[in-house]
């Protein structure tokens, strides 16, 4: 999708009208494009080339990059230096924000950091707690929390205020999202929990992993019977399996994920384990893209990061789409 | 203490019901709590509810208690001190992410909201980050002084 008024790289887009962010995630939504989004592990160096490198494999193949913010509690490149980064080079990436390491003032600070720096969306977490990652010693401070944190998002864009009421010179322009996973318990409460999260100002949501499909569609029925469907743009979570061990680890290992054990039993079979990850994840994108309400794909391929071009490229969602990357509209 | 705790979760209903009517009482009260002054008996209140409300629910006293939004479950017992639901790392079990032996308090909530009559929709109000400088005072009192203000002419 290219726009006519494609700025300098480093430069953000004007902002349209109904538009809350000068950004390309947020107008490829908008426009009613199916979209695509992934995310890159941030480097255990300090080294800026190991992030634009990490970058580049996705170039052409998703319409924003997240930035995680010390996923799974392991301690990484900050969320905020990544995208620092990557809009140096024009990305408009989605900036992870976590209550799990820093308070109220740290976290208003970096929102306003993040946005002169041109990060044109930002996600609203919770976070891991810190037993999860390779630091469980460390201090957890969730002072605020995923719905708090929306909150006091939105109030300094909109309200151009901080939460002490200390005025705000130039607001924010950002577009504001947050997660949701459907997989996990209380299922009934999931669809309200994600209602609560448009009220606090939730934008657009990425799902922790799908990859039963019926629990997103039930998910998705009762957003429906709530009168919520398409009051938020939602991207299904995604991502390939390695292999039948790599997704017991995960299910027993990662917080919040649910791989029901017919497709466990599926991988342990297959001759090519890591081929057939890649088929169920082209198969389940093919069936997210055809629930009602679901606006994109958010897919996430730790250390296989390589393999999400080939999934997108497979899943044919694109439908002949190139996403903006740097260097894109040199040759043409 | 978590057994008590857990028991408080399955009597939402009446615990709910007997906090509605000690909460009019002692709004009724609030004219003699404003003449004896509200920070004299602060710290004697503090200690009561603290003793009380620690027993019933293992209360952290926050200062800014939501017991009656959140099914009786104290969202403060949560390792998050999660105040607007659950998070997404609930286990299949139904237990905590960060404490694998000890029941999601947010999953709990929904079971004791479902008990008490509103209590689904009392849970869906946006419960705004909590003030850490009432850590250790006393809800009660805090309660008592907004709405005996507000309901005198």
């Amino acid at each position: 999708m290219r726009f006519d008024d494609e700025p300098v790289p480093g430069y953000p887009l004007p902002i349209l009208p109904g538009h809350t962010s000068p950004g390309r995630f947020e107008r490829v939504l908008r426009a009613g494009a199916f979209a695509v989004t992934t995310e890159l592990a941030p480097p255990d160096s300090a080294d800026p080339n190991e992030v634009l490198a990490r970058a580049r494999v996705f170039d052409g193949y998703v319409d924003a990059i997240n930035a995680t913010d010390g996923s799974g509690a392991n301690c990484h490149m900050s969320s905020v230096a990544v995208c620092a980064l990557l809009t140096r080079v024009g990305h408009a990436p989605i900036m992870q924000i976590s209550c799990r390491d820093k308070n109220r003032i740290a976290i208003q600070g970096d929102i306003l950091g993040g946005a002169a720096m041109g990060v044109c969306n930002m996600l609203c977490l919770t976070g891991d707690g810190v037993q999860a990652g390779d630091h469980p010693q460390a201090k957890p401070v969730f002072d605020l929390d995923s719905i708090s944190l929306l909150e006091i998002a939105c109030m300094l864009r909109d309200q151009h205020h901080f939460q002490s009421g200390r005025k705000i010179s130039f607001a924010p322009r950002v577009f504001f999202g947050a997660a949701e996973n459907p997989s996990a318990l209380p299922h009934e409460w999931r669809a309200r929990r994600l209602g609560k999260k448009i009220a606090a100002g939730a934008q657009f949501i990425q799902t922790q992993y799908i990859y039963d499909l019926e629990l997103l569609k039930s998910f998705m029925t009762h957003l429906e019977d709530l009168g919520l469907l398409d009051r938020v743009f939602i991207l299904a979570g995604v991502g390939p399996l390695r292999s039948a061990k790599a997704a017991t680890w995960m299910r027993n290992n990662v917080p919040g994920m649910h791989v029901p054990d017919a497709l466990i039993a599926r991988l342990a079979g297959a001759a090519d384990q890591a081929r057939e990850g890649r088929n169920i994840c082209v198969e389940l994108i093919q069936s997210i893209r055809e629930i009602r309400g679901i606006h994109g794909v958010h897919v996430m391929a730790y250390r296989q990061e390589e393999s999400v071009a080939e999934v997108i490229e497979r899943s044919g969602v694109l439908k002949g789409r190139i996403p903006w990357y740097p260097g894109r509209d040199a040759t043409s | 203490m978590y057994a008590l705790r857990r028991w408080s979760v399955r009597h939402a209903r009446g615990l709910n019901a007997f906090y509605r009517g000690f909460e009019a009482l002692l709004v009724r009260m609030g004219g003699v709590l404003r003449a004896v002054g509200p920070e004299r008996v602060e710290r004697p209140v503090a200690a009561v509810e603290r003793a009380v409300k620690g027993l019933l629910f293992d209360c952290r006293m926050c200062g800014q208690c939501v017991l009656s939004a959140t099914g009786m479950s104290c969202p403060m017992n949560c390792p998050k001190t999660l105040r607007n639901g659950p998070c997404g790392g609930v286990r299949d079990n139904g237990n905590c992410e960060v404490k694998p032996d000890m029941k999601c308090v947010w999953v709990e909530a929904f079971d004791g909201a479902r008990r008490i009559p509103g209590g689904l929709d009392a849970m869906q109000a946006l419960q705004f980050a909590v003030d850490q400088r009432l850590q250790g005072r006393s809800s009660w009192l805090r309660v008592v002084g907004e709405k005996s203000t507000a309901a005198r002419p």
